[in-house]
């Protein structure tokens, strides 16, 4: 079973969004980093991009194969998180603990069109 | 209308055993097992079995076998003793590429070939078609065979241990039939990993037999995926990247696998020569990324000032080595060792330099 965790937004593209006031931290999921194996890249925007909903932003990348990056939110980069570049398999260890970007959201009701986390269960068929 | 996949004689046992199952050359295969690298890694430190029984085997015999086969293949298998396995490729007259292939010498006049899964086809019309002018019997026993290969610093003692057959007596690229509970099977010193291993040849019985005593004894079953990690850092070819059609073995950089000077030539031989006379067009490369970032087959490859000279043909974030790694088809012109180039990953461009192909040097049991 993945872990899934309750008052986040999830996508169909399997990131999620963790929303602190203004914020909101995107990754991707425990199925996701289950399914994808060892992460041994994480290609990610530098702060002050713009991210849009719907539009990759980065990849994480196993030995076999890269995996786009989608944006559940539009946005402004105001933080990465460095700690991936040197050890990108913390994704593995816990992907809702390490988040990927911080992002400044430019449309909370973008929100609204996201999973809570009853229907991304049922989603992923868990 | 879609072909019907096959499956080799080990699938079930591959699905029973949880392996990621996905579709290879026609066939259902396990790219993974415990993971990629912890499949590579076996192979490197210690052992590892791969169920390759997908590869195709063809068996030309007759008065003229020997003429014929070393007219259709690169390298030269003339007055070569009984018990020798040569790497070679055959080739269109224009110098592209078939297959690349091993071929197995038997007997005088009798030569077994190894040829790649995704080519079974091909290659038997191809061997056909130019046999026609030929006293040989052509035998595709692609059916007949299945495969293993015992890849490892620890394969001959596997292949003692748990299967009772001693490979001491074989060095590297040579093969010996043994009688294996009543069948005569085909074992050779030869492999795809850049380490010391074996091959086995044999009906589909024996192997599943053989599958289960190696898996009984522990020994670390791997997939495809790391097959191609383990060739990749060892700078081996796999056709359909390195060696297509539209690459001949001079571009690359197989030349050392064509005997241009050898008697009656070979079918290609002249597009060969004149390759490497007056420099083919393309080189395949070596690249080093110093970055993480890593290079996937298809890939642009620029220069320094942005413009497209080539693209990756096998990428990886090296597991042995750690390095961002690719293979390259390039300009010739910006091929030199040492030379500088960029390789656009995504939005991103990333500086790469030309190293040698062979990032992990191989220990083959010489």
């Amino acid at each position: 079973m993945s872990k899934i965790i309750e008052g986040l937004f999830y996508s169909e593209s399997q990131e999620y969004v963790r929303v602190e006031g203004e914020y909101g931290y995107i990754g991707i999921t425990d199925y996701a980093q289950h399914e994808l194996g060892n992460v041994v890249y994480v290609d990610m925007p530098e702060v002050d991009d713009e991210v849009t909903a719907g539009e990759d932003f980065g990849a994480v990348e196993s030995t076999k194969a890269a995996s786009d990056l989608m944006s559940p939110v539009s946005g402004t980069v105001v933080e990465v998180n460095e700690a991936l570049e040197d050890e990108p398999g913390l994704v593995n260890k816990d992907a809702f603990e390490n988040w990927i970007i911080k992002v400044q959201l430019s449309d909370k009701g973008e929100l609204d069109n996201l999973m809570d986390a009853a229907a991304y269960k049922a989603f992923i068929g868990e | 209308m879609a072909e019907e996949i096959k499956v080799t004689c080990l699938h079930d046992k591959h699905v029973a055993q949880g392996a990621l199952m996905s579709p290879f050359a026609g066939f259902d295969m396990p790219i993974q097992y415990a993971g990629i690298e912890v499949e590579h890694n076996a192979v490197r430190q210690n052992v590892g079995v791969f169920d390759v029984s997908h590869m195709g085997e063809v068996h030309i015999t007759g008065p003229q076998a020997e003429k014929f086969v070393n007219y259709i293949f690169t390298n030269d298998i003339a007055g070569a003793p009984v018990g020798k396995v040569f790497y070679g490729m055959m080739l269109y007259p224009d110098g592209g590429t078939v297959d690349d292939l091993l071929v197995y010498k038997m007997g005088d006049n009798d030569l077994f070939l190894v040829i790649n899964a995704a080519n079974i086809d091909k290659d038997v019309a191809w061997i056909n078609e130019q046999a026609k002018d030929f006293d040989v019997v052509v035998d595709n026993q692609s059916e007949h065979y299945a495969q293993l290969a015992i890849q490892g610093p620890n394969g001959e003692n596997t292949m003692r241990d748990v299967l009772d057959i001693d490979c001491s007596d074989l060095t590297f690229y040579t093969f010996k039939l043994v009688n294996y509970n009543g069948e005569e099977i085909i074992v050779s010193r030869t492999g795809y990993t850049g380490e010391d291993g074996f091959e086995v040849y044999a009906t589909p019985a024996v192997i599943v037999k053989m599958w289960d005593l190696l898996m009984a004894a522990g020994v670390q079953p791997c997939g495809l995926g790391c097959r191609d990690t383990l060739r990749f850092e060892a700078g081996l070819p796999l056709y359909g990247d390195e060696l297509t059609a539209q690459i001949s073995p001079i571009v690359a950089t197989l030349g050392m696998f064509c005997k241009l000077d050898k008697e009656g030539g070979f079918i290609g031989c002249d597009a060969c020569a004149q390759q490497k006379a007056e420099g083919s067009e393309k080189k395949l490369v070596g690249l080093e990324l110093k970055d993480k970032a890593i290079p996937r087959h298809g890939y642009d490859v620029l220069d320094t000032e942005g413009n497209v000279v080539g693209y990756v043909t096998t990428g990886y974030r090296s597991i042995t080595v750690g390095k961002s790694l690719a293979f390259a088809l390039v300009d010739r012109a910006v091929g030199a060792l040492g030379n500088d180039l960029q390789v656009q990953v995504r939005k991103k461009v990333f500086p790469a330099t030309v190293v040698k192909k062979r990032f992990y040097t191989p220990n083959y049991k010489k």
